[in-house]
């Protein structure tokens, strides 16, 4: 690594952030990746709406009901197709980030000019979260557009805030995954192999991870299970396992603001119950402290994967 | 320093035990063309990579316009223009999108963006295509583009890591007076190259690189000299006559040599054509030709690594 290097490490990332958010908005790769997110979001978007309008209950939070309703006929809700949706977005956006500006032999001049790496890599990672950003936010609008249309009411204040503060978790969830997927293209020269890896941690955290976090609970957990403390303990650890996965962090986090009679996000424990109305919402600031730990989780998760690419790209040879 | 605008001391570089760069020392001129010459592995793309402080130095300093590339590479990719070999460009884009991303990576002010670019364009001869996408460029006008990137960047000193590589004859033409042209404007050039007849028609010293040490290095005729001996070689064809007798006892002339039938090879420590000439034609034979040979790069290259592997 450089000694004692002079100039800032943040010399020249404004064009590199430009130039990829520019790159993705008018690329074919958006266009399917929207169109992917489209198709994918509008099932359970229309078929909640559906259910919704025979509703008539002035205080319940019928705006974030849409994106939570789990219909019949689809079986999963906006939220949940978004789980596993973004994952794929962020993947798509980045997952050549660094490999194909070597196979495009452009890395060697681009860093050839008045800039760190630092910039290069940092501009590109931002450029892609601006993008899915972008994609998010229309998203978001269709949806609430479409609301305010079917259901005929306005959503009031507070649905606003839990349905932004929901944005900008999903951002961060996007975030997350951008970083896995370009900590690989700074690891394999080729476009495919970085593919392929990113979505196999992808497959490997909502397909095989389930499973092995209950086959490691049942291997870790005390044999016998004598009290009530010994039963939380074990829940507590198999939460734990699970929230290594960063789509666990973010169906909590979704849960806990668009879901606002959420009181606790772990095994309900007597104390929490004390004095609590079930069914009764909890203010919005309450909401959002009782998430902020998996905002956290996300925003930690995102900044570690990034460093580790920050590190192995600083390493790299440009030559190619 | 004042004249140098590379001066390289002792540099090093290690990959494992593997010596690529092996302590060298380079100095390269204010405005002259200087040529890194080697077979392949020699380590020409790796001094000039850390000449960029694009890779890390192994061991001793580098100095370009002043600055260190290792500690202060801003500085130095600032006023150093960079054609990779086999450079490339976003594909997608044109051209002159191509240009304005660097011109943004400069930091050019954007007033000035669209001026110097259509300027560059038109000293390397592509602005009839600057809004073409470079997906359709064919390898030539790659290159050019390259060099256009340096010219809007005003460099003070231009690397060139195999410009010509890959290139009909015609284009590499070309390109050597694009490369003249930057010498023009007082731009240093420093390139490294295979083409070894083309390199030293351009260039005004060279550095013959072996297994990462600088083998030789001066001007072509200083390498010649000291490769293949002083002298001036000539080439005579004649018929009629016995060459090789006729010259005995010119003065001046030191080998005679038959290369084939009717054509000789001779190396004389100054310029005797014309008495070359004279004792031919008074010796009744049909003087054909009479030739001062330039000594060769290719010719000192192929004799110095002859004698260099015989050496090892
Ligand atoms: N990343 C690397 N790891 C290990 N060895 C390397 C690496 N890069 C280059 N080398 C070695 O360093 C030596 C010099 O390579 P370099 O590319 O500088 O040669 P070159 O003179 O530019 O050759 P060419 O004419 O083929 O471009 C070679 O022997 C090469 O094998
Ligand atoms: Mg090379």
């Amino acid at each position: 690594m450089p000694r004692s290097r002079e100039g800032s490490p943040f010399t020249g990332l404004g064009p590199v952030f430009m130039k990829e958010f520019a790159d993705h908005l008018s690329s074919a790769r958006m266009m399917v990746l929207m169109l992917f997110v489209i198709v994918f979001g509008a099932f359970p978007v229309a078929t909640s709406l559906q259910t919704l309008r025979t509703v008539v209950d002035p205080n319940s939070f019928i705006f974030l009901r849409i994106f939570t309703l789990e219909s019949e006929q689809v079986g999963i809700s906006f939220t949940a197709a978004l789980n596993f949706i973004i994952p794929l977005m962020a993947i798509g956006l980045g997952f050549d980030a660094v490999n194909s500006e070597f196979n495009r032999r452009t890395l060697s001049r681009v860093l050839s000019q008045p800039i760190y790496r630092d910039a290069l890599l940092l501009g590109k990672f931002l450029g892609g979260l601006a993008t899915l950003a972008v994609a998010l936010v229309a998203l978001w609008l269709i949806v609430l557009g479409a609301g305010l249309l079917l259901l005929g009411v306005p959503p009031r204040g507070v649905e606003v805030a839990r349905g932004l503060s929901f944005l900008v978790v999903a951002i961060a969830y996007g975030g997350v995954w951008l970083a896995i997927a370009m900590l690989f293209s700074v690891i394999f020269r080729s476009t495919a192999t970085s593919a392929l890896c990113a979505l196999g941690v992808w497959l490997f955290f909502f397909i095989l991870w389930p499973q092995l976090a209950g086959a490691l609970l049942i291997s870790l957990a005390p044999s016998e299970i004598r009290s009530i403390d010994d039963y939380a303990a074990v829940q507590s650890m198999g939460l734990g396992l699970m929230r290594l996965s960063p789509g666990t962090l973010f169906s909590e986090a979704v849960l806990g603001l668009l879901s606002p009679e959420t009181r606790t996000l772990g095994p309900m424990l007597p104390s929490q119950m004390r004095g609590a109305i079930m069914g009764a919402p909890l203010p919005f600031d309450q909401s959002v402290l009782l998430i902020w730990p998996q905002v956290t989780g996300l925003i930690a998760g995102m900044i570690v994967v990034f460093a580790a690419a920050y590190v192995i790209f600083q390493r790299e040879e440009v030559r190619a | 320093m004042a004249d140098n605008v590379i001066e390289v001391r002792g540099l090093l570089k290690l990959y494992g035990a593997q010596r690529a760069v092996n302590a060298i020392d380079l100095d390269i001129r204010r405005g002259e063309i200087f040529g890194l010459l080697g077979p392949n592995g020699a380590g020409k793309t790796t001094t000039i990579l850390m000449l960029l402080g694009l890779t890390e130095t192994s061991g001793g300093t580098v100095n370009v316009l002043g600055f260190d590339p290792v500690r202060q590479p801003l500085e130095v990719k600032r006023r150093v223009g960079y054609l990779p070999d086999a450079v490339g460009f976003y594909d997608h884009l044109t051209a002159r999108e191509n240009l304005v991303y660097t011109a943004r990576l400069l930091d050019i002010p954007r007033r000035q963006i669209d001026g110097r670019i259509l300027e560059a364009m038109k000293s390397v001869k592509l602005d009839d295509v600057i809004d073409k996408r470079v997906s359709t460029f064919s390898r030539g006008m790659r290159q050019r583009l390259g060099i256009a990137e340096i010219v809007m960047k005003q460099a003070e000193v231009a690397i060139l890591d195999e410009p010509t590589s890959g290139l009909d004859p015609h284009a590499t033409f070309e390109l050597l007076e694009m490369i003249r042209g930057l010498k023009k404007s007082g731009v240093a050039v420093l390139l490294s190259s295979h083409l070894l007849d083309r390199v030293q028609s351009v260039c005004d010293r060279v550095a013959l690189f072996n297994k990462g040490n600088v083998a030789l290095m001066g001007t072509v005729v200083e390498l010649a000299n000291q490769v293949l001996g002083a002298g001036h070689p000539l080439q005579v064809e004649a018929s009629g006559i016995d060459v090789a007798t006729t010259l005995n006892g010119i003065e001046g002339v030191q080998t005679v040599r038959q290369e084939s039938d009717g054509s000789w090879r001779i190396v004389a420590d100054r310029d005797v054509r014309a008495a070359v000439a004279q004792r031919i034609v008074s010796a009744g034979g049909a003087l054909t030709r009479l030739a001062d040979l330039q000594p060769s790069l290719e010719e000192v290259y192929t004799r110095y690594f002859q004698e260099a592997r015989r050496a090892a």
